[in-house]
C-alpha cells in the first residue's frame, strides 16, 4: 500500500513553498524615521491623567498634558509649565497663578482660569455634573488639602489650603495635576479616557486596543515643537518579547529593561539609559510583636542581610544600597547616611544580645508588583542572609493584589515582615503615610509595622507644613537619623530606572521623576 | 435531527447559568479587591470603601449577582473599570483576534494530525510510521510557550524572517499576507500538541477500523487501496476522531492563553489574564461566560456531527 510522490504531490508542495517564501521574503521593514516606537509594559488604562494610577500610563500621559507646573528637567524641582509664575502667601495656605497667555487645548479650547477651576471641581466636588460620569479619581487626595479654587480674572488663578501643605506644588506636577479640556470632557463623557485633549507636545491620535496608542506632533506647542512627528506606544506585557522586539528592531525604547536581559543591549547599536528616581525598597518589620519589638533584633536583620550582593547580583547593579526612608534622588532632603553594613558577626552578636537566637519569622513575598523590582529571588536570598545569622524564616508568597490585601492592614497577628517599595513625587508622602504613629493601617495609613517614635512624628509633622526648603531639609534629615537608629525596616534598595534606545534615537534621557519625557527626543 | 439539536440546546441553559454562578463567586472569592488593584500602594480602608461604592461593590453579594445576570440576559455585559469601555465591544474586538489564531491552529491540528494519523495507520511499523511517532512524542512533550519563545529567538531575533510578536504591522501591511507572516509562528506553537494528540488518536483508530471485515470485503472487491484507507477507512474512523477534535478545540482555546502572552497576540486570553491581575471583575466575568458559551456551542455541534456520521447516537 504505497503513497508514492505522484506529481501533484510535488506541485502542492512547490506551491506551498513558493507561498511561505513569498511570505517571508520581504526583509522586515525598520520603523520609518520621525516615528519613535516605545515598547511599554502594559496597555494604558485609561488617558484621562486625573483618573489612572500607573506609572506606565503616566508615560503617555506626560506627553499629552501640561500641569500649572512641571518639573525642571533632571531634577525633582518645579520649575512654570501652563502657569508663568506664583505667588504664595505668607502663611503658605494662599497660592496664586498666573497662566501662560495664548495656549489653546488639542480640541481649539482656550486654557483660561475657568478651565483650571473646572478641572480641581471634576476631580474633588462630588456633585460636579462631571465627577460621578468620569471619574472616579483614585488620587484625588494628593488635593485633599484645597479648600477652594477660584479663577479671579481670566488668567489668575487662587488655590487656597485648609492647612499649610509643602508638597503642594510638587504635586501639581505630578500626573494628578496636569489639565484637560473641559470641553473635550463634557463632548465625550465617560470615554474621554480614550478621546483624551490637553495641552501637550504631542496630539492624540489613535489608540488600538493592545496594539498602539498614536500620538502626532503638536505643531502649536507653546514650548517649541517636538523633534519627532509621531510616538507610537506598543503594549508589550512579556518582557521576554519585549527584549526580542527590542532586538529584533520592532521599538525604538524599551522601558523597564529586565537586569537579566540588560547584557544582551551591552554591544553596538544600543544604548542604555539610566537614572536613579525616587524610589525606596524595604523590608516592613513588625514593631510590635514578635522578636522584631525589639529594636536590637530590627538591627540585627539590617546587618545581617547583604545588601550589595542584592543589589549587584540578583538586580544586576539596578538598584543601589539604600540607607534610609528617603531616596536620593531628593538630594536635598536626603542625608546621605552611611546604610548598615553587612556584619553577620555584629548581627549575631545583638541577636545573642536580645535572646532572639533561633528565632522563627514569617515573611511576606510578593510574585510581582510596581516597583517590586524582583521580590521573589530578592525574598529568597533575604531569607538566606538571615538564616547565616541564626533567623529561621518561613516565606509566604502572594500575587500582589493578595499581598497588598494583607501587608496594608498591618502585620499583626500575621507576620513578621514584609517586603514593600514606594515611589513618591516629593520626600514627604512616604514617611508621611508610612511611619507616623497616626499612620497606623486602623487609622488609614500604611504604617503596616506599627512604628511609633513621638520625636519621628512631630519632625514629619513639622517638615510638612514648613514652607522653607532649607528648614525642611534640616527636619527630614534629622528623622532619617533617628529611623535609621530605630530601624523600623530593613533598607534594601533605590532602584535605578532604565531604558534602552537604539543607535537611531537621539537626544533621550530618563527623568528623576520616572515620567518618560519625548518632546525633544528625535529618530533618524 | 432537529429534535435532537433542540435537546442539546435546551441542555446547554443549566451549564451555562452554572458557570454564571462559578466565575461569579470565583471572583468575589479571591483576595485583592478592584479598590487595591487600582490604588496600589495608596490602598487605605478610606480610599478603598470609597472606591468600591462609586463602583456599586459595597451591595451584598447575591444583589451584585442579580443584578449582573439580570443585565447579561439582556445582553448588556457591563463597563470595565480598567479599560474604559463597554465589556461586549472588548470582549468581541479581542474574541475575533483569538478566533483567526486558534481557528487556524484547529484546523492546521485537524488536517496535519489526521492526515499523519492515516499515513502512520496505513504503513505500521514502516519508516514514515516511526518518523512520525518520534516527531509526535517531541511535539506532545515540548511546552508551547517555550517553542513559542525559541520560535522567535530563531526566526524573528536572528533570521528575521517574521515579525516578533503583534498581530498587523506597525507601518504599512494591514493586509492578508501581513496577517499570515505574523500568524505563522503562534499557530504553529499553539496547534503542535494537538497535532500529535490527534495524530496518535487518529493512528490507533485507523488500525482498529483497518482490521475490520467490511475493509477485507472491500479490498477483496478490488477497491483502489487509496480509496479503501482515505474514503472507506477513516470515515468510520472519524467517528472515533470527532469527539477528539472538540476537546482538541478546547484545548486549543485555553493554551491560546499563553501564546497570546509570548507573541502579544491581542487575543481574549491574554485580555483575561490582564483583567484578573487588575481584578476587573466584570471584564473577567463576561469574558468567561462567552468564551464558556463558545465552548458549549462547539461541542454541540461537535455532537450534532458526530451524530450525523454515526446515526445509533442520537438516542
Amino acid at each position: 500500500m504505497p503513497f508514492p510522490l505522484t506529481r501533484r504531490h510535488a506541485g502542492l508542495l512547490t506551491a506551498a513553498f513558493l507561498a511561505t517564501s513569498a511570505l517571508t521574503a520581504p526583509a522586515l521593514a525598520q520603523t520609518p524615521p520621525g516615528v519613535l516606537v516605545v515598547g511599554q509594559i502594559a496597555e494604558p488604562q485609561a488617558l484621562d491623567p486625573h483618573a489612572v494610577t500607573a506609572v506606565n500610563d503616566f508615560r503617555i500621559l506626560m506627553n499629552l498634558y501640561d500641569g500649572l507646573v512641571r518639573y525642571a528637567p533632571g531634577t525633582l524641582e518645579v520649575e512654570p509649565a501652563l502657569a508663568e509664575d506664583w505667588e504664595i502667601d505668607e502663611d503658605g495656605t494662599v497660592y496664586t497663578f498666573t497662566l501662560r497667555e495664548g495656549v489653546t487645548f488639542h480640541d481649539g479650547s482656550a486654557l483660561d482660569a475657568e478651565a483650571v477651576v473646572w478641572n480641581f471641581e471634576r476631580m474633588l466636588d462630588e456633585d460636579h455634573p462631571m465627577h460621578e460620569a468620569t471619574g472616579p479619581f483614585p488620587l484625588s487626595f494628593f488635593f485633599s488639602a484645597i479648600e477652594e479654587v477660584e479663577a479671579v480674572d481670566d488668567r489668575t488663578v487662587r488655590f487656597t489650603l485648609n492647612e499649610p501643605y509643602a508638597p503642594f506644588l510638587s504635586n501639581l506636577a505630578y500626573p494628578t495635576g496636569l489639565i484637560v479640556s473641559p470641553a473635550a470632557v463634557e463632548e465625550h463623557g465617560e470615554d474621554f479616557g480614550r478621546n483624551p485633549s490637553g495641552t501637550g507636545p504631542f496630539v492624540f491620535e489613535e489608540w488600538r486596543s493592545n496594539e498602539r496608542v498614536t500620538l502626532l506632533r503638536n505643531p502649536d506647542y507653546w514650548d517649541g515643537e517636538a523633534a519627532a512627528e509621531a510616538v507610537i506606544f506598543r503594549p508589550i506585557t512579556d518582557a521576554n518579547t519585549r527584549t526580542a522586539e527590542m532586538l529584533a528592531g520592532g521599538i525604538d525604547i524599551m522601558v523597564e529593561v529586565p537586569p537579566v536581559a540588560l547584557s544582551q543591549f551591552e554591544g553596538a547599536g544600543f544604548e542604555i539609559v539610566e537614572q536613579a528616581g525616587p524610589h525606596v525598597w524595604f523590608l516592613i518589620l513588625n514593631t510590635k510583636e514578635g522578636p522584631f519589638a525589639d529594636v536590637r533584633v530590627r538591627q540585627a536583620a539590617n546587618y545581617a542581610i547583604n545588601k550589595e550582593a542584592l543589589v549587584n547580583d540578583v538586580l544586576e547593579g539596578t538598584a543601589t544600597v539604600a540607607s534610609g526612608p528617603v531616596a536620593p534622588a531628593f538630594s536635598w532632603a536626603y542625608a546621605g547616611l552611611d546604610p548598615y553594613p553587612h556584619d553577620p558577626d555584629r548581627a549575631r552578636e545583638l541577636l545573642a544580645e536580645a535572646g532572639a537566637e533561633g528565632a522563627e519569622l514569617t515573611f511576606y513575598v510578593t510574585e510581582g508588583g510596581s516597583g517590586m523590582l524582583d521580590p521573589v529571588p530578592m525574598g529568597t536570598a533575604i531569607q538566606a542572609d538571615l538564616a547565616a545569622v541564626g533567623l529561621d524564616v518561613r516565606i509566604e508568597t502572594y500575587e500582589w493584589n493578595t499581598f497588598l490585601g494583607r501587608v496594608n492592614p498591618g502585620l499583626e497577628g500575621q507576620a513578621d515582615m514584609a517586603q514593600m517599595a514606594w515611589m513618591t513625587n516629593d520626600p514627604d508622602t512616604l514617611p508621611f503615610l508610612t511611619l507616623r504613629t497616626e499612620a497606623w493601617p486602623d487609622e488609614g495609613g500604611f504604617n503596616s509595622g506599627y512604628y511609633s517614635n513621638p520625636e519621628v512624628d512631630q519632625l514629619l509633622e513639622q517638615a510638612r507644613v514648613e514652607t522653607d526648603q532649607d528648614e525642611r531639609a534640616r527636619l527630614y534629615k534629622e528623622m532619617q537619623e533617628i529611623v535609621q537608629e530605630d530601624a523600623p525596616w530593613v533598607f534594601v534598595a533605590n532602584w535605578v530606572q532604565n531604558a534602552v534606545t537604539n543607535d537611531r534615537v537621539e537626544n533621550f534621557s530618563l527623568e528623576p521623576s520616572f515620567f518618560l519625557l519625548l518632546k525633544d527626543v528625535a529618530k533618524n | 435531527m432537529g429534535a435532537y439539536i433542540l435537546k442539546r440546546l435546551v441542555s446547554a441553559i443549566p451549564v451555562l447559568f452554572g458557570i454564571t454562578v462559578i466565575v461569579f463567586l470565583i471572583m468575589a472569592l479571591i483576595p485583592g479587591d478592584p479598590a487595591t488593584a487600582i490604588l496600589g500602594a495608596y490602598a487605605t480602608p478610606e480610599n478603598v470603601e470609597r472606591l468600591n461604592r462609586h463602583l456599586g461593590l459595597d451591595r451584598p453579594l447575591w444583589q451584585q449577582y442579580f443584578v449582573w445576570v439580570g443585565n447579561l440576559v439582556q445582553g448588556d455585559f457591563g463597563r470595565s473599570f480598567a479599560l474604559n469601555r463597554p465589556v461586549l465591544d472588548e470582549i468581541l474586538d479581542r474574541f475575533s483576534a483569538t478566533l483567526v489564531l486558534a481557528g487556524t491552529a484547529f484546523v492546521l491540528c485537524a488536517l496535519l494530525g489526521i492526515v499523519a494519523g492515516v499515513v502512520s495507520a496505513a504503513r505500521q511499523y514502516g519508516l514514515a510510521d516511526k518518523a512520525i511517532t518520534a516527531a509526535v512524542i517531541l511535539g506532545i512533550s515540548v511546552p508551547s510557550f517555550f517553542l513559542g519563545m525559541m520560535m522567535i529567538l530563531l526566526f524573528a531575533v536572528h533570521l528575521r524572517w517574521l515579525p516578533v510578536s503583534g498581530m498587523y504591522s506597525m507601518f504599512g501591511g494591514g493586509d492578508l499576507p501581513d496577517l499570515i507572516r505574523h500568524l505563522a509562528m503562534p499557530a504553529i506553537a499553539l496547534s503542535l500538541v494537538a497535532t500529535g494528540v490527534v495524530a496518535r488518536l487518529t493512528r490507533a483508530n485507523m488500525l482498529e477500523v483497518l482490521r475490520q471485515d467490511f475493509i477485507r470485503t472491500a479490498r477483496a472487491k478490488g477497491v483502489h487501496e487509496r480509496r479503501v484507507i482515505w474514503g472507506h477507512a477513516l470515515r468510520a474512523a472519524m467517528v472515533s476522531v470527532i469527539p477528539i477534535l472538540g476537546l482538541q478545540a478546547g484545548f486549543v482555546l485555553s493554551g491560546a492563553v499563553y501564546i497570546e502572552i509570548v507573541f502579544q497576540w491581542p487575543g481574549i486570553g491574554r485580555m483575561l489574564v490582564d483583567a484578573i491581575l487588575k481584578r476587573d471583575i466584570l471584564l473577567v466575568q463576561g469574558g468567561v461566560v462567552f468564551v464558556a458559551a463558545c465552548y458549549v456551542g462547539f461541542n454541540i455541534l461537535v455532537d450534532v456531527a458526530q451524530a450525523w456520521l454515526d446515526p445509533r447516537i442520537k438516542t
